[in-house]
Formats: structure tokens, sequence, C-alpha cells
């Protein structure tokens, strides 16, 4: 078994793990440790990772002295945060990452972000759904693209190649590209001790060992069959934290996108709504106003929190609603509404909206300037995650602290989003938490003495090693053996999660959902994995990336079938009220398999220390 | 990823080169159904699920952002995934890995060493562009605009003082952690910079890595080492940002180097082989007539 050290371990290449990366890097210079290593593990290059699709914003109140709305304020960023979360957003987490989203967005400006501008040369900001004052920074509507590609290419200037390591010339950024971690280590105290991954290049594992790591894997809303996530998301750190003994809070709590192309589930942002856009039924007729977001909006006149610009759950709801009447355009994936951007005309739709017509186009065959694009709703954010405060800082079953343990952007429920994320809220979390993470996770290093990741530390490294060795060995052995088709296995929890844990549920879907769940795990324990080659093995990852999702959808089954209560993104038939105590569902791993879930009062603090 | 065509669809006819490390390439034919909607990663993605499971290629994002799924298509290295195949139901299609690039497995290309040469090239902000700055004291937990306002003045004085951008981060990134809530009235600086300054960098700013470039480009076919399309690119990029100073360091690494900017002809192949609009052969062309004085 190869073991390298570190003094950080990062999982994840997307804006929160290299946020987490960068601030640590920070902390260890204002340290005087320049020779700290953050090693930087991911299954795909970083440029590749899924915040590269997030397109409509970031959202962070900007001053007036920056050209902001003197009539916004921190307050509002707050309440409106909080109105979107229906009781379970955490105030203290909601405040946390609203404070410091100027500074971050401001950050990344000075990083070389191409934020888009107004004429005097200051960050323009957009209208966002259920953002009650213009916050949102973007860079025309390739934000996510532009903020991994800044931070990436920041990162690389404080690369430190493979081959240097344990020289002691010099600390960075240590990049472990198209490394698959396996699962999480600890030493004999129970405290972090670093992870065990597969290189895919050397067809080889090998343990990454560290006091302090921070989980930035990001969301599992790959498991729909109907998604906007890259093939990527799927769960994987949220299904290590489950190993690991971990709770996940609210993971039924899954944001459903509205404006999504039929079939590919290819996002149109909300941005195009926030530039004036407007939702049609099959007759032409602007249906938002039926199912309670109205009064309608002038055409061209969008306002805050009305209409289309509404809460993303209530759209993708009267989306369901639209679609049961009747209101909907026939497709081959099902019914569709359109999103019509005509009336914006072609130098908006080009300076603004450059993607969304660049998808259309390509995906849809449709010119936005010319004809309304038929959409359709598909899972988009995974709101819970692993149980964190409001700095990332991991905590277990009992809300006390991981000692060395952190998680940060999507795969982390910190409070911010509560049951529904406003759009642009999450961008900024991935700089906001990642940061925190990263500093405390190298704080955390700092004050843990000496390493007892380093070479020669005595019994923690070797029993890291062995706990490394044996996990690698176990998840290895899945190769060349089994006789499910995993393919199978994958497609029908894509339907069986799109059919029944949607956008409205009940009682019977999600009994049916979970029997389905706990029937492809049962067959998923002899899935087939036939490829049997060391490096690359695509088949091999696929079948561990099932593996996770399976788990994560047991979790989200389990807790929505545990929430008998309508709550932002969860909505009942069966129980449409909401209840008088805000509650959060934590799914741990049971004894016998499959997860328990139990219900806990939402507290002023959240909960947390 | 659309659901599969169903049985008795029509079929397009599918040949991947293959190969294992340390092996010869060699052609497998694939039967596989399609509709108008069928993208060439889709074509793999039916081979991997319904014929061999270890048929090997990179994809993530489906939507021609993230750049992973490079490559040669007929000859042609275009991104799988906005690639459809039903343009080439008669012909058959023909897939390779993307050209000038080390075979890892089947479709995957070694990438380590274009991020090797994108990273000679700096790409990245060098503190000392022209931009000048404006700056206001972060609102804090305050909840006035009023106050905000207030203290603007004063927080444009200061990073006057502070001489340059890079000290404000500087000391940001230096700042003790601040106890929950209560966040330090950190300077909260940004450049300045117009609609027509970002104009003048947004166009290169779009790459996505990809790589197509060096696999369309015939220069590396005489000169492996050239540093290439996307890296000279990306380097522009920053040299044409107002907030960038780093242009005397990125010359030097693209012209006091015969791997640099030289070899290129002005071909332009890289050009039409971008599939996000970006223009490296022009990239390369005023990287030249710069280094030449011009």
């Amino acid at each position: 078994m190869r073991v390298e050290h570190a003094d950080v371990v990062v999982v994840g290449g997307g804006a929160a793990g290299l946020s987490a990366a960068l601030a640590a890097l920070e902390r260890f210079a204002a340290a005087g440790r320049d020779d700290a290593v953050v090693a930087l593990v991911s299954k795909v290059y970083p440029m590749r990772s899924h915040t590269v699709a997030a397109e409509g914003g970031a959202a962070g109140v900007l001053p007036p002295a920056l050209g902001g709305d003197a009539d916004d304020s921190l307050e509002q960023h707050v309440a409106d945060t909080l109105a979107g979360g229906a009781g379970l957003a955490h105030e203290d987490a909601v405040r946390f990452v609203v404070e410091r989203a100027p500074h971050e967005l401001a950050r990344l400006e000075r990083l070389g972000m191409p934020w888009s501008r107004t004429a005097e040369g200051l960050p323009a900001v957009r209208r966002f759904g259920g953002m009650s004052r213009p916050r949102t920074w973007f860079a025309a509507d390739k934000t996510g693209f532009h903020l991994l590609h800044t931070l990436f290419q920041t990162a690389l200037r404080h690369d430190v190649a493979r081959a240097d390591a344990g020289t002691g010339t010099g600390g960075g950024v240590r990049r472990y590209d198209e490394h698959v971690v396996l699962d999480l280590l600890h030493d004999p105290g129970h405290r972090v001790a670093g992870v065990v991954a597969h290189d895919q290049h050397r067809g080889e594992p090998l343990a990454v060992l560290a006091p302090a790591v921070v989980l930035a894997t990001g969301g599992a809303a790959r498991a729909w069959a109907t998604s906007t996530n890259a093939g990527i998301v799927t769960g994987d750190g949220l299904a290590m934290a489950l190993r690991a003994g971990l709770p996940l809070r609210d993971m039924e709590m899954v944001q459903v996108h509205p404006t999504c192309l039929p079939g590919s589930g290819i996002l149109l942002t909300e941005a195009a709504r926030g530039e004036g856009g407007v939702l049609l039924d099959a007759d032409g007729r602007r249906y938002l106003a039926d199912y309670g977001l109205g009064p309608e909006t002038p055409l061209g006149a969008p306002e805050p929190r009305r209409m289309e610009l509404g809460p993303r759950d209530k759209i993708s709801q009267a989306f369901w609603q639209a679609d049961r009447d009747g209101r909907t355009l026939p497709t081959p994936d099902g019914g569709a509404v359109l999103l019509d951007l005509r009336h914006l005309g072609r130098d908006v739709l080009s300076e603004r909206l450059p993607l969304v017509v660049g998808l259309a186009k390509r995906f849809a065959g449709i010119d936005p300037a010319q004809e309304p694009v038929p959409v359709r709703p598909a899972a988009h954010y995974t709101m819970g995650g692993v149980v964190t405060d409001p700095r990332g800082a991991v905590l277990d079953a009992d809300s006390a602290p991981v000692p060395g343990l952190y998680a940060a952007g999507e795969c982390a429920s910190t409070g911010l989003h509560g049951a529904n994320r406003l759009g642009s809220n999450s961008l900024v979390e991935t700089l906001v938490v990642g940061r925190a993470a990263g500093e405390d996770a190298a704080s955390h290093t700092l004050v843990s003495g000496p390493a007892h990741g380093t070479p020669g530390s005595g019994s923690g490294t070797t029993v890291a090693t062995e706990q490394a060795r044996a996990l690698a060995d176990r998840w290895l052995s899945m190769r060349g053996r089994g006789s499910e088709p995993p393919a199978v296995i994958r497609r029908e929890l894509g339907r069986v999660l799109d059919a029944d844990v949607g956008i409205y549920r009940d009682a019977d879907g999600l009994a049916q959902a979970q029997a389905a769940v706990e029937d492809l795990s049962a067959r998923y324990a002899d899935v087939r994995v036939a490829d049997t080659a060391a490096a690359f093995n695509t088949d091999w990852l696929q079948a561990l990336e099932l593996g996770a999702m399976l788990d994560v959808a047991r979790a989200v089954v389990a807790g929505a079938r545990a929430r008998t209560e309508s709550r932002g993104a969860h909505q009942r038939l069966d129980h449409p009220g909401t209840d008088d105590v805000a509650r959060h569902t934590l799914a741990t791993a049971a004894p016998g398999g499959g997860v328990q879930v139990r219900l806990e009062p939402v507290t002023a603090s959240g909960g947390a220390r | 990823m659309s659901e599969n065509p169903a049985d008795g669809a029509p079929t397009v006819r599918v040949t991947v080169t293959r190969q294992e490390p340390g092996q010869e390439p060699r052609d497998e034919t694939f039967e596989v159904p399609y509709t108008d909607r069928t993208s060439v990663l889709d074509a793999l993605d039916w081979i991997k699920d319904h014929v061999d499971p270890s048929l090997t290629f990179r994809w993530s994002c489906r939507m021609a952002v993230c750049g992973s799924c490079g490559v040669m298509v007929n000859g042609r290295p275009v991104l799988g995934c906005e690639t459809f195949v039903s343009g080439y139901r008669t012909s058959g299609i023909t897939v390779g890995p993307l050209a000038h690039a080390e075979v890892q497995r089947d479709l995957v290309v070694d990438t380590d060493g274009f991020l090797d040469r994108l990273r000679s090239l700096s790409p990245w902000l060098v503190p000392g562009g022209e931009a000048a700055t404006q700056s206001a004291p972060a609102a804090g937990s305050s909840p006035q605009g009023a106050d905000a306002d207030a203290d603007a003045d004063a927080g444009a004085d200061a990073v006057a003082d502070a001489g340059s951008v890079q000290g404000a981060d500087a000391h940001v990134g230096g700042a003790p952690a601040a106890p929950v809530g209560v966040p330090a009235l950190d300077l909260l600086a940004v450049h300045s910079q117009t609609p027509g300054e970002v104009d003048a960098y947004r166009g290169f700013a779009q790459c996505i890595d990809c790589m197509l470039c060096y696999a369309a480009c015939p220069v590396l076919d005489a000169v492996p080492g050239f540093v290439g399309p996307a890296a000279i690119a990306t380097a522009r990029r920053w040299d044409t940002d107002s907030r960038d100073g780093g242009d005397a360091l990125r010359m030097a690494a693209m012209a006091e180097n015969e791997e640099g900017i030289w070899p290129c002809a002005q071909i332009g192949a890289c050009t039409r082989a971008c599939p996000k609009g970006v223009d490296p052969a022009r990239a390369i062309r005023d990287a030249q007539r710069i280094a030449m004085g011009g």
C-alpha cells in the first residue's frame, strides 16, 4: 500500500474544495508553515467538476459604494433566505454566509473572476427567484464555469508537483487528479486520519494521511433519471459519511429545477426568468397566477418573489399541477411548458444569456429569439447533507464535532438552505463555507501538534495504513465478479426516484420507492463488474458510484417517509399541512443494514454544539 | 443521458478505436440504436451499458461545458456530448482518441501534459494591472445601507493607501478567523472594469480546456512540445485583462522558448475546432506580433 502524507486532505475539486484548499494554504502561510501541503483529491480533473455547470450567479449584498441598491441590506438577504428555508434554515448559518458573501465575491473579483459589469465598471447584479432585491452577481450565464476556472487557475499557481512530496522544498496544493476516494480513515482515537483512494492512472490504491479532511464532494441528484446534474454527481461523500456512522440531515429535501430540457434534463438558468423570461402553458397563457404565484406581472417587468420569480419549489409545484390539469404540451419525455424569451430580443439574449441560447439551439434545436423553448422540471440540488456547524465542522449523531473532519458545499447541511435553496445562494456558500472549512482544517492540523499522519509517527500511521489496506481490498474485490448488470439497477433507481420521490409524494408511492430501493440494494450486493483492468477501470468506478447513489436514495426515501408534512421542497399529497414545530430528519446507517431516521426539532442555533 | 432507444429502432454503425496500455490500437464495430437526439456520447454509453462494460471514455456534464468528452469523430476533434449521430447514418462513425495526446486507455488521453503547458504560462492574475480599484467597507453586521455609505469614502482612501488590491487580499486572507456571526469589517475592494474592458478578454476566457485544438493542430505533428493553442489563448486571456500585470512574465515564457509561440504557422485549425468560439489563432498571432515589437 502506497502511503503519502499531507497536512490537510480536501476531497473534491469543485468550488468548495478549491476554496478550502486555497484558504488552508493561507492559514498555514500566516502561521509560518510555507511548507504545508494540501492534498486535493478528485475523481476528475478539478476543472471538470460540476461547479462548471452553474449558470445564473452568486448572491451577495452589494454595498452602495460599489453601486449596490441602497434599499438592500444583509438583513434582507438573511430574511429572504430564511423565508425560502421554510423553518429548516438556521439563522446563525444564514448570517454566517450572508455576512461574508460580499467579501468572497469581491475576493474572487480580485483573483480575476470576469463578473459582468455595469457601465460604470462595477459588478452588475441581477434579480433571482426568492430574492427581494437584485443581489446576484453573475458572469453572463456561465457563472459557475468562470468561478471554477478562476479558482482552478489560482490553485495552479500554488501547485506542488507530486515528485516534490516529502522533500521539504516547499508547500502548496498537491493535486491527486482522477483519484477516487474510497473511504475516510480514522486513527485509534477515532480522530480523522486521512483517506484511502484509488489512483485511476497507476491503477493502485493509496492512503493519503493527514490530521484533517475536508469533504467537498457535491450532491447526489444524478440518482434521478431526469436530472440537471453531471454524471459525476453521485453522492460519494454522503455515502462515505453514512458508512462512517455520521448522520445525514434533511435528505428528502431535493430541489427540482422547473426549467430544464425534456429528456436530457439540461438546465436553463433561472436567470432567464430574472432577465424577464416568462412561462407559458400549451395555450400560450401565463399559468403561474392560477397556482398561487400571482398576481400576474407585466411582460418585461419581473417583480421579486412573484410569478416567474417565485421560489423554485413553488414553480415546480405549479408545473406539476398544470400538467395534471392538462395544460402542458406533450413531448416524448412527458409534458412540457414553454419558456418564452422572445421579447428580450437578440442583443439581451446574447449579452446576458448566451449559454441558454446555445444550449437551446444545440440540444433542443430551437432559437429562443424566435421560438419559446419547451421545458420541464428535473432533479437539481441536494439541500440536505452531512451535518455541520456554520463553518463546516462535521457533527456526529450527538451533535458533537468530529475532530478534524469538515464538509463544505452541496455535500454539507450547514443550515443555510433549509427546505428550499434560493438560487445563487449555493455558489456563494461554496466560497464562504469552503474557506471557513479550509481555514479550520489547517488550524486543526496546526494545533494537533506533530501530525499523527507524518512519517514515523508510530501507531496512528500503522493503524490507518492497515485500515486503508483492508478497505481498498474490499472495494477492489468487486472486480471480476457478480451477475447483476449495473446499468439495469441504475436505470431502475432513476425511474423509481422520478416516479415516487419527485415534486409531490405520498405514503403509497414512498412505500413503493422504499421497497424498490431495498430490492435494488439487494441486487447491488451481487453487482457485475466485468472489467478487471487495474487502471482507468470506469466500469468499477461506475459501480462504486451506483452504490453511493443507492445508499443516498435510502436516506432520501427514509427521510421522505418520516416527514409526514409538507414543507419547502418536500410536498406530501397525503399530508398537505405544515407541522407547527419544524423538525429535521437525521438519517444514519442502521446496525442491520439500511438506514434509520429520527426527527429532531430545529433549535435557534440549529442544535449545533 | 436520454433514455436508450427502444428495440427495433434504426441503428448506426459505430467503430471505436480501442487501446489497452502498452498494446497496439484495434478497431471494434458496434451497431447502436439511435434517434435524432442520440449523441456520440450517448452511443458510447449505450455500448458500455449493453455490449462491453470495459469501453473507457471520459464524460460528465453532457452540456458542452466541462470539457471531458473530446474525441475524434471520423478524424475530426469534437465534444461527444454535442455531436449527434444522426448526421452519420449513412457513413457510419469512427470514434477515436484525441490526436496528439498519449492514449491512456481506449478514448482516454493524457491531460497532465496539457495542464503542465497551461501552467507554464502563468494562467492566473498577476497583480499590477492598470485597473483602478473601488472599495467599500463591508456592511458587516450593520443592517443599514446608510452606514456603509457613510464609511465608503474612508474605505476608498484606505485602499489607495494600501497601494494595491493584492495588499487588500493578503489582509483579508491573513486575518484571524472571526467568531461565528461576527465578521471583521474587512475592506471590500474590487477592480473597476467596464463592459468594454471585459469584452477585451471575454472571448479568450471561454476556453474549457477540452484539448480539441491540440488534436486539430498540425504543428504538433512536427513539434510535439509546442505549448499549443489553448495554453496561449488562456495566457492572452490574462494579458488582455485590464486587472493583470503579468504580460512580461508570460511573454518571456512564450517568446523566449522555441516551443512557445513560434512554431505556429497560422493554419487556423485550432480556431475551427474550438467548440466555444475561442480564437486561439488570433491569440498566437497577437503574441507573435507583440514579441516582434509590432
